[in-house]
């Protein structure tokens, strides 16, 4: 009787040694600023995912008394996004503060009639931006980005967003997949990590109604795409046409969301055009 | 005679290159105690790796850096001649390489400048885009034996290792700069690759293989450390920890090669077989992509068909 032995077939693995990523992950926020001349951050504490798992990672690289947690609420902000974020911070120890940002807002709202709640919620979010820029000149801290990669492939959050605007960016090449095995493996509440994502932006948002996609379908389908498998390839993975198309077309739409303004090149040292630096660049 | 070396896998300061070789200073003045022979510094350590059109604004010629090199020394009050292995971007005249050079410190000098064959030019690597290819693979003498230089990718690739173990390298020097990416295992993807690669090619040819590894965040890449040195039986003699800061101190025993060689002599094997196989490789480059549109002879042995 012959012994029979089956290779497992190669394929694309998301799930990551959370350990080691969590490692790299500390020790990039620790290094990215410090040589910008930070030893402290600021990170917009939303009570999600997101937030509380950049929160957990800059508590391991800076000492959570360096990482001071904002909580921005607007009046239409659901509840328990205050108990999330007051929980989170509790949890790592960081400092906390409310920053009603109601006042901003309305104030712009009274002067603009006819605003949607779209336009509202955009205004929420760059009023966010604000506050999280002065209260890293406040602290003399740097305001960490939290957007996650499928997010920045969407292109669904507000450009120029706290999330978009933060110098540092650790969670921006991990899928909402691998966040939330992150946050699971840094001990993120588990109220927090389960719940339904949600920008708050708008009554009753959710994140995959508003992308017509679970994330754990949409990261697959992402990587495959983005690796360059062809569309009948993911299909036969257990995808249908239309959400490998879905996905397609969110991804295509925002490029532009991705990248610096654009400016008129006219001459042979235009920036980032002809006259290229890495960004980490300087001379002594 | 053990030939005792220090691989520095250090961080350097973007753009900082005095500041850099400062940092050699500090950390031979820390570990002098431990009277390294040889110690091996990563691929583009005097200026850090990824610098798009930087690289033209910290390039030093040969001579620049063996004036300070030799200044360095000099700071340094060594008792007797010290050996370094550094890996810079070189200018010369208005052509840029990814070069390492062999320096004699309290001796002869620069021996030996090695530079980058294989410019990794895709995915996150933008090499050739500002830089050119050397196109030289070859052994030079040291006072302590015959070595050779690779600089990271030109490592990848089989038949550099090969040649230089032809031209009698027995110990192959690799500087390399390489960001971490993989995150499924135990280690990054491209550390236990750099890891496999070592042992592959110290077995292969019965000699030694020294890697020393960058390490640094450099804007969000993170490179990744890792270094090792590789003994010739493919086995790992000693690996420095990812991602830090760290000194991997191993003594190299030349006087092991020749009973190891002995056991496998696949190097002895290769130089008998290897012209038998020129006409094949003289054929699949005629028939390369490269030149697919230069209609060429085949040559080589005819096929028997019937």
């Amino acid at each position: 009787m012959l012994k029979v032995i089956e290779a497992a077939p190669g394929r694309e693995v998301l799930e990551l040694n959370y350990p080691l990523v969590a490692e790299f992950l500390t020790r990039f926020i620790a290094e990215e600023l410090e040589w910008r001349g930070y030893s402290r951050a600021v990170v917009a504490n939303s009570g999600g995912v997101d937030s509380a798992t950049t929160i957990a990672l800059a508590v391991r690289a800076l000492g959570p008394q360096n990482v001071f947690t904002v909580f921005m609420p607007h009046a239409i902000s659901r509840p328990e996004s205050a108990e999330h974020a007051r929980l989170v911070a509790e949890y790592y120890g960081t400092p906390y503060e409310v920053v009603d940002i109601t006042p901003m807002v309305e104030g712009y709202a009274a002067q603009t009639p006819g605003i949607t709640p779209r336009r509202l919620g955009n205004v929420m979010a760059r009023a966010r931006t604000i506050v999280g820029f002065d209260k890293g000149e406040q602290y003399h801290a740097l305001h960490l980005g939290t957007g996650n990669k499928t997010e920045r492939l969407f292109g669904y959050y507000t450009w120029h967003d706290v999330a978009d605007t933060g110098p540092i960016a650790p969670l921006g090449d991990l899928y909402k997949t691998q966040v939330w095995g992150l946050a699971e493996y840094l001990g993120v509440p588990e109220v927090v990590r389960g719940k339904p994502p949600t920008a708050d932006l708008e009554a009753g948002q959710t994140d995959e109604s508003d992308l017509g996609i679970s994330y754990r379908r949409a990261d697959v389908i992402l990587e495959h795409y983005l690796k360059g498998y062809p569309d009948a390839y993911i299909v036969g993975l257990g995808y249908t046409e239309a959400e490998v198309a879905r996905v397609k077309s969110l991804v295509n739409k925002t490029h532009w969301k991705r990248h610096l303004p654009t400016n008129a090149v006219v001459s042979t040292t235009a920036i980032h055009e002809f006259y290229l630096r890495p960004l980490d660049f300087r001379l002594g | 005679m053990m030939i005792r070396h220090a691989v520095l896998q250090l961080k350097p300061k973007k753009g900082h290159v005095g500041h850099n070789l400062e940092r050699i200073g500090q950390a031979l003045r820390e570990i002098r105690h431990h009277r390294p022979d040889v110690v091996v510094l990563p691929e583009a350590f005097l200026s850090g790796y990824f610098l798009q059109g930087g690289v033209r604004e910290v390039a030093l010629t040969q001579s620049e850096l063996a004036a300070a090199m030799s200044a360095l020394y000099d700071s340094l009050a060594w008792d007797g001649p010290l050996d370094v292995v550094l890996g810079f971007y070189e200018r010369d005249g208005g052509i840029y390489y990814n070069s390492a050079a062999y320096l004699e410190l309290g001796g002869r000098g620069l021996l030996n400048i090695h530079r980058k064959v294989f410019l990794p030019t895709y995915g996150v690597f933008d090499e050739e885009r500002y830089i050119s290819r050397g196109n030289r693979v070859e052994a030079f003498d040291t006072r302590f034996g015959r070595v050779a230089i690779l600089i990271c990718e030109d490592f990848w690739h089989s038949i550099t290792g090969m040649i230089a173990a032809l031209d009698g390298a027995e110990i192959i020097y690799v500087p390399s700069a390489s960001p971490a990416r993989g995150f499924a295992g135990a280690e990054p993807a491209n550390v236990i690759r750099w890891k496999s690669l070592t042992q592959a090619v110290a077995a292969e040819h019965g000699l030694y293989v020294v890697l020393s590894s960058l390490v640094g965040l450099e804007a969000g890449k993170g490179l990744v450390g890792g270094s090792v040195i590789t003994g010739p039986e493919g086995n790992i003699l000693g690996a420095a920890p990812v991602f830090e800061e760290a000194v991997l101190l191993g003594d190299i025993d030349l006087a092991r090669i020749p009973p190891v060689r002995y056991d496998n002599p696949l190097l002895a094997d290769m130089e008998a077989g290897l012209p038998l196989l020129m006409s094949d490789l003289e054929r699949v480059m005629a028939g390369s992509k490269v030149l697919e549109k230069i209609p060429r002879p085949v040559r080589g042995k005819a096929l028997v068909r019937g």
